[in-house]
């Protein structure tokens, strides 16, 4: 009896547990029916462009369809001495079909990325070769321009044979393969990024350093002070925040300004003799960054220091601990995740800003994306502004990876 | 100890002063009566509130900034509140490799953005048109509104859903009547951000957006690249005004939130 009863049991339990797995089941294709639309959205809309963006940063096919000849026979080509006849030829005939076709410009255009000039130098010749020639292909091309005597013209033609290609990347670093293929640093008038690298990361650390020694003392005023001044200064921690970037670039502006704010004002205190220039350099970009980002510091050190009890300082000072002790060793080490967080949060944005430097600063003050906007927009040269939004994007995943495995993102909630 | 105390009593208070002082100081300069950008004021009107109200560029860019921003908003809500309750219904496989790219326009540079956005959409006929720009907003909006309406939705009691379900209703009625009037304070605010962003956002506009789509932040850049018009200022009190209004409902709801949890 009892045996019979407990295979009963058994069967039972195995059809509840059945009808659980397929309730559960079903919760989780619901689930997934949920979550689809916002994924796809984001997955096509956003993440499928920023990939085909980036993807151009390696990618190089705008040479080898137009000189498809040339690009072939070079495909042997050692890059230490001018190639042999049967390039020549190959280049002559790919100009001349590629300037029936009109499909030689955007190749120029690529090839100028690499080298001033050699816009011209592919125009021209193949408006100079369009004509019937007699004798050697070689010296033909020389005559039609003499920069096609010249290794580093070929070696730009190698270069971008495509489909893939480390150019843009290395360009981005201030180097550059030469002919024979071998990597070096490009000519000092030429190395522009790793001076605007160095600049970004020190205006990004500097604006952090400062967010930081700003932000320290007013959240701790917030976190420690009666509900009414913490409302109130918190207050004016969140007005800024909600504030539009542009709104206060345009108040630093409107305030710095030779004929703004601080001018009058300091001129008419005497401290100034004649309105200075405020504006346009590096004081400006840095003061109104630190305004802008300063909310991103304190809220999550003011959301650490709530959870901190009171009653930790007084015990401490109670142990006969110095104020100052006290709060090197009771109190800044528990502060720890939110210090890690705040900076955290105001390197990364400090690293994309693109509004204000382009407003508020001058030529040596344009951050990264400041370039990254400049290829993409002034010169078309997708290709360099890719493989800089590359770094950037890289460099930006790489610190938030980093600090979600030093510290973890479950330490703080800044909300 | 009082020096210390006293000491950085001043710092944080010079600091909170340092916050709120340059929107300060660009409101009543806005209600000037001349055209200086600096004080005394020589006199007090609405000189520059007539002129953005008269001005065809400002009133379009307001126009766009409030049509974008709405439109944005109903599709990012919809969406991002759709995905939050997905992820908390049950675990699927991948959720957090899923959260990851839902955050994802979160973390990506805006610049990074701005030019992705305009390559892409351009062949797709999206670059210089509202719909491109609603659907850009709307990417950049959703992650707000998944957290916030996740962060409610961890308050929220599972056996109402379950009641709700012996008592017969479907899962669309159990939605409508027993879960979104509960987790409706968080569908709110992060409606709320979400208009935030686009009304806020400055750097994809100005790439993506065509002459016909300028919004408040792209006239008031091209008007800071310019000379400074006290139009601009203008523009920037009723920013300040409405960022203030938003913020006061999002601490409101929450507030409300707050109160109905047991």
């Amino acid at each position: 009896m009892a045996h019979v009863a407990a295979i009963e049991t058994g069967k039972a339990a195995a059809a509840l547990a059945r009808r659980a797995r397929r309730a559960g089941y079903g919760q989780k294709v619901s689930a997934a029916l949920l979550v689809l639309p916002l994924l796809l959205f984001v997955l096509v809309a956003f993440a499928a462009p920023i990939g085909a963006m980036l993807k151009r940063g390696v990618e190089d096919r705008e040479v080898a369809p137009v000189l498809p000849r040339t690009i072939g026979a070079l495909s042997g080509w050692s890059g230490t001495a001018l190639p042999d006849e049967p390039v020549f030829a190959a280049l002559v005939e790919d100009l001349r079909e590629a300037r029936a076709a009109g499909t030689l410009p955007s190749a120029a255009s690529r090839l100028n990325h690499d080298q001033a000039g050699l816009r011209t130098t592919l125009i021209g010749s193949a408006r100079r070769l369009a004509a019937p020639f007699e004798g050697p292909a070689r010296e033909a091309v020389l005559r039609a321009d003499p920069a096609w005597g010249q290794l580093e013209t070929w070696g730009a033609l190698a270069r971008a044979r495509g489909p893939w290609t480390d150019f843009f990347l290395l360009a981005a670093l201030d180097l550059k393969r030469d002919a024979a293929g071998t990597i070096r640093a490009v000519a000092e008038e030429q190395a522009v990024f790793r001076t605007v690298f160095g600049r970004t990361f020190w205006i990004a650390a500097m604006v952090t350093a400062i967010t930081l020694v700003l932000a320290y003392p007013l959240a701790a005023l917030i976190a420690l002070s009666r509900p009414a001044v913490a409302s109130a200064l918190l207050f004016a921690v969140l007005l800024p925040f909600w504030t539009s970037l542009l709104v206060r670039t345009a108040a630093w502006m409107v305030l710095l300004a030779r004929e703004g704010v601080a001018n009058h004002a300091l001129v008419a205190l005497g401290l100034f003799g004649a309105p200075q220039q405020l504006l346009f350099n590096r004081f400006a970009v840095v003061v109104a960054m630190v305004h802008i980002l300063l909310p991103f510091m304190v809220l999550p050190l003011y959301a650490v220091m709530r959870q901190i009890p009171p009653i930790h300082l007084r015990a401490a000072s109670s142990l006969g601990a110095h104020p100052v002790s006290a709060f090197r060793r009771v109190w800044l080490p528990q502060t720890l995740p939110g210090i890690g967080a705040g900076c955290l949060m105001v390197f990364i944005q400090a690293l994309g800003f693109y509004i204000t430097p382009a407003l508020l600063g001058g030529g040596a003050d344009q951050m990264l994306p400041y370039f990254i906007g400049f290829y993409a927009n002034q010169t078309v040269n997708w290709g360099m502004a890719a493989s800089l939004s590359l770094l950037l994007l890289a460099a930006t995943l790489l610190i938030v990876g980093l600090y979600g495995q030093l510290v973890g993102f479950g330490a703080v909630r800044t909300s | 100890m009082s020096a210390i105390r006293l000491a950085w009593w001043v710092v944080g208070l010079a600091v909170a002063v340092f916050l709120v002082a340059p929107l300060l100081v660009i409101v009543p300069l806005s209600f000037s009566d001349g055209s200086f950008l600096h004080f005394p004021l020589p006199g007090i009107g609405m000189r520059w509130y007539r002129a953005f109200f008269s001005s065809d560029f400002w009133l379009t860019a307001l126009w766009n900034s409030l049509t974008i921003g709405i439109a944005s908003t109903i599709v990012a809500t919809a969406l991002g509140t759709l995905a939050a309750i997905g992820l908390w219904l049950a675990v699927i496989p991948g959720a957090s490799a899923i959260m990851a790219v839902l955050l994802l326009p979160l973390v990506v540079p805006a610049i990074i953005t701005a030019v992705a956005l305009t390559f892409a959409y351009a062949p797709v006929g999206l670059a210089s048109t509202h719909g491109g720009l609603i659907i850009a907003h709307a990417l950049l909006a959703s992650p707000f509104v998944v957290v916030t309406v996740g962060a409610t939705l961890s308050q929220f009691d599972r056996t109402l859903l379950r009641a709700a379900s012996s008592c017969g209703a479907g899962p669309v009625t159990a939605f409508r009547r027993v879960m979104l009037p509960v987790i409706l304070p968080g569908v709110v605010a992060g409606a709320v951000f979400a208009f935030a962003t686009s009304l806020d956002e400055s750097v994809v506009v100005l790439f993506l957006a065509g002459p016909s789509q300028r919004t408040l932040p792209r006239q008031m850049f091209a008007g800071l690249k310019d000379t400074i018009e006290l139009t601009i200022l203008a523009a920037a009190t009723m920013l300040v005004v409405l960022s203030l209004v938003l913020m006061l409902l999002v601490r409101f709801l929450s507030a409300r939130g707050e109160a109905r949890r047991p």
